[in-house]
C-alpha cells in the first residue's frame, strides 16, 4: 500500500465490478480501466486480481460472458450482468449505503 | 451450462482463460506504448501492473467450481511420479506402515472374534446367561469348561424361574465316534429341548432338536453342525435318517444346523448336538441324570431369552428368591453339614449372553489386550519413523516447494499434492497391512490350537477391522505428511531460494521435532524390548523348570476299556497283563500304569482330615500308580519304598506322598514313614487310615505355572473296580525316543483286544501344549520387540545421516582446522548417546509403569525384574550406537576441501 493509493476495501471489489458491468457488456481490461478512471486512480489495483473475481462471479451466476469482437476487431470476453447479478448488486449497494451512513453518523455525532 | 458440461469443456476454458489474459496485457501494452516508450518496455510495465500471470491463472481456476476434480487426477499422477522417483523412501514408508497396521489389525481381529462378536442367532441382545456363583468348588464331578449346574438343580431352576421364556441348558462333551481302535472324538453338546428354540435357529436340513425330543428316557437323535456335515458326509442331502455312532450307541441323524451357527461357546465349534435326555443311554449307570451321583455331577450351563417386560436385575432378584428352595431339593447326599451350609450359600447372577460363552475369552483376554497394547506401541513407533522420513524428505524438497510457491502455486494446491502423496502411501500401506493381518491372524489361531483343544474362530474379512486399520494409516500419514507443506507456507519463498543449498528451515525447530521423535521411538522400543525379554525369560524359565520327573522319552497311552464290559473282578489282572506285555516290547526301558498323566488337565484331589474330621489344610492332589511308576518317570524316591506286588486291594492301606505333602500336612516331619493319613469320607462310609510307606521328590502335577503342590500316590491295585474297568493310562519310557514306540504299543494294545479305545500322546508334547499361551506371548512380543528395535535403529540412522548432511560444512571447517577423524565420530556419537540416554530414561519409567499388566502372565520372575530391564537398555543402546556409527564414520571421512566447497 502506498501513501497516495489505497487498496480496495476487502469485499467491495465484487460490488464495484458488478456496478461497472451493470452499464452494459464489457471486457475485463475495460473494467479495470473504468474502475481506475472513475476513482481517479485512487485505488491501487493489481490488474490481474480482477480476473479471479470475475470468474468467481461468473461461476456463481451473477455474470454471464461471451466472446465478441471489440471495436478494433479483436475477439474479447465480454461480461454482462444476469438478473441474479442485478439483485445481488442492489442488496450489496443497500448494505454499503447503510454502513457508510452509520459510519458517517458516528463520525459526526461522536465529536 | 451444466456442471458436467463445464467440466468437459475444460480444455476450451483453459485456452479461453489464456486469451482473456493475453488480451488484457496486449491492450495495456498498446496503451502504454507511446512517445519515448518502446513496446518492450511498455510490455514490461503492463506485466508489472498485472501481477504474476500464473498465480492469476491459478486463482481463476480455483474460482471455478470444477477445479477440484479437474486437478485431482493431475495431483494423483504427480504424486505417483514423485513417489516412484524415490523408491527407497516409498518402500520403507509402505513397509513400516504395513507392519504397524498389519500387526494391529490382526490382534484387533482376534480380540473382536473372541470378545466383541455377538452370537450368530436371532436377537442376541435378549439372551442372558444364568450364572451360578459358587464361593467354593464344592465336591463332585465336573465336566466341561462351563460346568455350573447339576441336572437336578437345572430342573428345579427351570420349574421355578419366571423371567425367561424359553430357558435352555447345555453342556460340552467329547464323544467317541469310532467303533473300536483309535478313538475319534467329536465335539458334542448336550442340549435341552428348548436350546435351538431359545436361540432362534432354524434347520438347514431336517429338523433341530425340540422340546418333544427331550423327554426322560428318550431314544435320542443328533443334529450335525454344518461344518461336520460337510467334513464327514460331504454335504450329502440324504444324511437325514442315517445313523451316527457315539460311544458305541447308534443315533439317528435328525437334521443339520445352518452354516452361520457354530455353537454358543466362542472359540469352539460343535460337531454334534445330542438331547440331554439321551445321556443315560450313553453313560448307563454313571449317568449324570439318573445315576447315583447325579446330584454331584456338574455339567450344564443355563441361558434364556428374557421375557419382554423383564430386566436383568429383576430376573436376578427373582432367581435368587427361588434358588434356596431349588438348592434344598438337590443337596448332594454325601455332603456333610459344613458342605451343605456352603452349598446353600450359592447365588445366581445373570449377565448378557450376546457374546456367548467363552473360556477362551477368559483365558485369552489379558494376553490379547496386552498384545494389542504392544502392537499399538509398534504402530506408534512406525508412525514416528514415518514422520521422520517425511520430515527428512521435506528438507530436501524445501527448494522445490519455495520455487513452486514463487511461481504462483497456491499453498492450498501444494498441501493437496502432499495430501495425495500421503494418501497414496496410506492406501498402499493399508492394502499390504490388510494382507499381512489376514495371514497373521490365521497363523495366530493355528498357533493357539492344539489337537486336544482345537480352536475355531469365525473370522471373515470384517469391514470394521479394515476401517480401523485404514483409519490408523490415513491419520498417521496425513498428520505427518502435511507438516512439511504447512512449514513451507510459513517461510517466505525468497529467503529459502536465497539461502542456496542449505535449507532455511533446517534450523533448530525441526531439528528439535526430529530429535523428540527419535527419543520417543527409543523410549517406546525399550518398553517393547523389555516386554519381549520378560516373556522370553518367562518361557525359558517354564521350559527349563525342574519338573520333578524326566519328561523326555515318555509315551502316554490313554486306554479306554468301557466297550469290553470287563467283569469287575478281572479288571485289575487285565491291566497287569497289558502292562506286562507293554514292558516286553523291545526298546521299552520302563512302564507303569496310572489314572492320569502329568499336565494333561485331568486332576483329582481329596480332603485330608485330622482326628476330628476337620480339614484345616484343605485338599491334596492324588494319583493311583502301579509299582515302577517312579522309576518310569525317573522321580527320586527320597525315603521309604516303592509299591510292590504285595500292595493289593486287600492288604493294609498304604500311600506314598511327596515332600510338599510332608511339609503341608505332616508339619514337615523328619521321619514321615509310618505316619497315618486320614481322608475325608462321606458319613456312614468310613475309610481306614493310610500308612505312609515312601516319600518322593516334588513334581509338577497339572499346572506348569504353579509351585510344587502336595500329591498322594496310592497303589493302582487299590482302585475301586468301578473305575478300574473303565480304563488306564500307560506311561512308557523308551530307550529310543517316545515316538518310536507309538506303533509297537498301539499294536500290542490292539493285539490284546481290538475293542480297547486308545489315544496316544508324547508326554513332552503334552507339556509343551500347556505352555501355548506363554509361547504365544514370547513369540509375538519378541516379534514386536524386534520390530520396534529395528524401526528405532532406522530412525536413529536416518536422523543422524540427516544431521551429518546438514552439518557437512561445519564438519569441514572443524577438520580443516585440524580436528581428528576420531573427534568427529565422538562429536556425532555424543549427540546420539544423548538422544538414547533420554529415550532410555523415559522408556525405563514407562516400562516399570506398564509392566504390571504383564505380571500375572510371567513365571519365575517379577514384572519389574531389574536384570531384564538392564539387558534391554544395553541391547537397545548397542544397536542404536551401531546404527548411528555408519553415518558418523561417513562424516569423519569427509574431504574437508570438498565439504567447504559445497557452500
Amino acid at each position: 500500500m502506498t501513501d497516495e493509493k489505497t487498496a480496495i476495501l476487502k469485499g467491495t471489489l465484487d460490488m464495484l465490478i458488478l456496478k461497472v458491468v451493470a452499464l452494459g457488456p464489457i471486457h475485463g481490461y475495460a473494467i479495470s480501466q473504468r474502475i481506475q478512471q472513475i476513482s481517479k486512480d485512487y485505488f491501487q489495483l493489481q490488474e490481474g486480481s480482477l480476473y479471479p473475481a470475475l470468474h468467481r462471479l461468473e461461476n456463481r451466476g451473477f455474470l454471464a460472458a461471451d466472446w465478441q469482437s471489440t471495436d478494433t476487431g479483436r475477439e474479447a470476453k465480454f461480461y454482462k450482468l444476469t438478473r441474479k447479478g442485478r439483485k445481488r448488486l442492489e442488496t450489496e449497494m443497500e448494505g454499503w449505503e447503510r454502513m457508510t451512513e452509520a459510519v458517517a453518523l458516528i463520525l459526526r455525532t461522536a465529536e | 451450462m451444466s456442471w458436467l458440461g463445464r467440466f468437459f469443456r475444460k480444455r476450451n476454458r483453459e485456452s479461453q482463460l489464456d486469451s482473456e489474459l493475453r488480451f488484457h496485457i496486449e491492450q495495456k501494452t498498446a496503451q502504454l506504448t507511446g512517445p519515448g516508450v518502446e513496446s518492450a518496455e511498455a510490455r514490461r510495465r503492463a506485466m508489472a501492473k498485472f501481477g504474476g500471470v500464473e498465480a492469476v491463472k491459478e486463482n481463476c481456476r480455483e474460482a471455478r467450481g470444477t477445479y477440484f476434480i479437474e486437478t485431482l487426477g493431475r495431483d494423483v499422477r504427480y504424486a505417483f511420479r514423485t513417489l516412484s522417483k524415490s523408491p527407497g523412501f516409498t518402500a520403507v514408508a509402505v513397509i513400516t506402515l504395513a507392519l504397524g497396521i498389519g500387526a494391529n489389525a490382526a490382534i484387533f481381529q482376534l480380540i473382536d472374534a473372541v470378545r466383541l462378536r455377538t452370537l450368530p442367532v436371532k436377537d442376541p441382545g435378549a439372551l442372558a446367561i444364568v450364572h451360578l456363583n459358587k464361593n467354593h468348588w464344592g465336591s463332585g464331578n465336573f465336566n466341561g469348561p462351563y460346568a455350573e449346574y447339576t441336572y437336578p438343580l437345572w430342573r428345579q431352576i427351570r420349574q421355578r424361574q419366571e423371567a425367561f421364556s424359553p430357558i435352555a441348558a447345555w453342556g460340552a462333551d467329547s464323544l467317541n465316534l469310532a467303533v473300536g481302535g483309535e478313538v475319534n472324538y467329536a465335539n458334542a453338546i448336550w442340549v435341552s429341548g428348548a436350546f435351538f428354540r431359545t436361540l432362534g435357529i432354524r434347520p438347514l436340513l431336517g429338523r433341530l432338536i425340540s422340546d418333544s425330543d427331550d423327554r426322560p428316557g428318550c431314544a435320542g437323535g443328533v443334529d450335525l453342525s454344518y461344518a461336520f456335515w460337510q467334513k464327514r458326509y460331504g454335504g450329502a442331502a440324504d444324511v437325514i435318517g442315517k445313523t451316527l455312532t457315539l460311544e458305541d450307541h447308534p443315533f439317528p441323524i435328525l437334521g443339520v444346523a445352518p452354516p452361520t451357527f457354530y455353537g454358543v461357546s466362542v472359540g469352539n465349534r460343535f460337531d454334534v448336538a445330542v438331547p440331554v435326555c439321551a445321556e443315560p443311554t450313553v453313560f448307563g449307570v454313571h449317568s449324570r441324570i439318573n445315576g447315583p451321583r447325579a446330584r454331584e455331577s456338574w455339567w450344564l450351563s443355563v441361558f434364556g431369552r428374557l421375557k419382554p417386560d423383564w430386566t436383568l436385575p429383576r430376573a436376578t432378584a427373582q432367581l435368587n428368591t427361588i434358588l434356596p428352595a431349588a438348592l434344598r431339593e438337590t443337596i448332594p447326599s454325601q455332603y456333610d453339614a459344613d458342605m451343605v451350609k456352603r452349598y446353600m450359600a450359592y447365588s445366581i447372577e445373570t449377565r448378557p449372553a450376546a457374546n456367548g460363552f467363552s473360556s477362551l475369552r477368559k483365558d485369552m483376554s489379558t494376553p490379547l489386550w496386552l498384545l494389542l497394547g504392544l502392537s499399538g506401541l509398534v504402530l506408534l513407533i512406525a508412525c514416528g519413523n514415518l514422520a521422520n522420513l517425511l520430515l527428512a524428505r521435506a528438507a530436501t524438497r524445501e527448494r522445490e516447494f519455495a520455487l513452486r510457491l514463487a511461481l504462483g502455486t497456491s499453498r492450498l494446491r501444494l498441501l493437496r499434492q502432499l495430501l495425495c502423496e500421503s494418501a497414496l502411501l496410506a492406501i498402499a500401506g493399508t492394502i499390504c497391512g490388510g494382507f499381512l493381518a489376514a495371514a497373521l491372524s490365521k497363523s495366530l489361531v493355528a498357533f493357539l490350537s492344539t489337537p486336544g483343544n482345537p480352536i475355531f474362530l469365525d473370522m471373515p474379512t470384517d469391514w470394521r477391522v479394515l476401517g480401523f486399520a485404514a483409519g490408523l494409516a490415513i491419520l498417521t500419514t496425513v498428520l505427518f505428511g502435511l507438516i512439511p507443506g504447512l512449514r513451507a507456507g510459513r517461510v517466505p519463498p525468497a529467503s529459502v531460494l536465497r539461502s542456496g543449498g542449505r535449507g532455511m528451515t533446517a534450523g533448530r525447530e525441526r531439528f528439535r521435532l526430529q530429535r523428540i521423535l527419535v527419543a520417543s521411538q527409543v523410549a517406546l522400543s525399550l518398553v517393547l524390548l523389555a516386554g519381549a525379554l520378560l516373556f522370553a525369560r518367562s518361557l525359558q524359565n517354564l521350559m527349563s523348570r525342574n519338573l520333578g520327573f524326566q519328561q523326555n522319552g515318555v509315551l502316554v497311552a490313554n486306554a479306554d476299556f468301557t466297550r469290553l464290559h470287563l467283569p469287575e473282578a478281572q479288571s485289575d489282572s487285565f491291566v497287569r497283563d497289558l502292562l506286562h506285555r507293554i514292558r516286553a516290547i523291545p526298546g521299552v526301558a520302563a512302564a507303569a500304569d496310572s489314572i492320569r498323566s502329568p499336565v494333561s488337565g485331568d486332576i483329582s484331589n481329596r480332603w485330608v482330615v485330622d482326628k476330628n474330621g476337620k480339614h484345616p489344610n484343605g485338599a491334596s492332589f492324588l494319583d493311583y500308580v502301579s509299582p515302577g511308576y517312579f522309576e518310569t518317570m525317573q522321580m527320586r524316591l527320597v525315603q521309604g519304598r516303592d509299591f510292590n506286588a504285595a500292595d493289593t486291594a486287600t492288604s493294609p492301606k498304604v500311600v506314598i506322598v511327596n515332600e510338599a505333602f510332608v511339609k503341608k500336612f505332616l508339619k514337615g516331619t523328619e521321619d514321615p514313614i509310618d505316619e497315618q493319613i486320614r481322608l475325608w469320607s462321606p458319613p456312614g462310609k468310613p475309610e481306614p487310615d493310610y500308612t505312609v510307606v515312601g516319600v518322593v521328590a516334588n513334581s509338577v502335577y497339572d499346572d506348569m505355572h504353579a509351585p510344587f503342590q502336595p500329591i498322594m500316590y496310592f497303589p493302582s491295585s487299590e482302585l475301586e473296580p468301578r473305575y478300574a474297568n473303565e480304563g488306564a493310562v500307560f506311561l512308557v519310557r523308551s530307550r529310543l525316543g517316545a515316538a518310536a514306540l507309538l506303533n509297537p504299543v498301539k499294536e500290542t494294545i490292539a493285539g490284546v483286544n481290538p475293542g480297547i479305545d486308545a489315544q496316544f500322546v508324547v508326554l513332552r508334547t503334552q507339556i509343551r501344549q500347556s505352555l501355548i499361551q506363554d509361547e504365544l506371548m514370547a513369540t509375538l512380543s519378541g516379534f514386536f520387540g524386534g520390530l520396534a528395535v529395528l524401526l528405532a535403529a532406522i530412525g536413529l540412522y536416518g536422523v543422524i545421516s540427516y544431521t551429518v548432511a546438514q552439518r557437512t560444512n561445519e564438519i569441514g571447517v572443524r577438520m580443516a582446522l585440524g580436528a581428528q577423524r576420531s573427534s568427529v565420530i565422538r562429536l556425532i556419537l555424543g549427540e546420539v548417546s544423548f538422544l538414547i540416554a533420554i529415550g532410555v530414561a523415559v522408556g525405563a519409567g514407562l516400562t516399570l509403569a506398564g509392566s504390571r499388566a504383564a505380571g500375572s502372565l510371567l513365571f519365575g520372575l517379577k514384572a519389574d525384574d531389574p536384570l531384564t530391564l538392564a539387558a534391554a537398555v544395553v541391547i537397545l543402546a548397542g544397536i542404536g550406537l551401531t546404527a548411528s556409527f555408519m553415518p558418523a564414520r561417513r562424516a569423519s571421512r569427509l574431504d574437508p576441501m570438498a565439504a567447504l566447497r559445497q557452500e
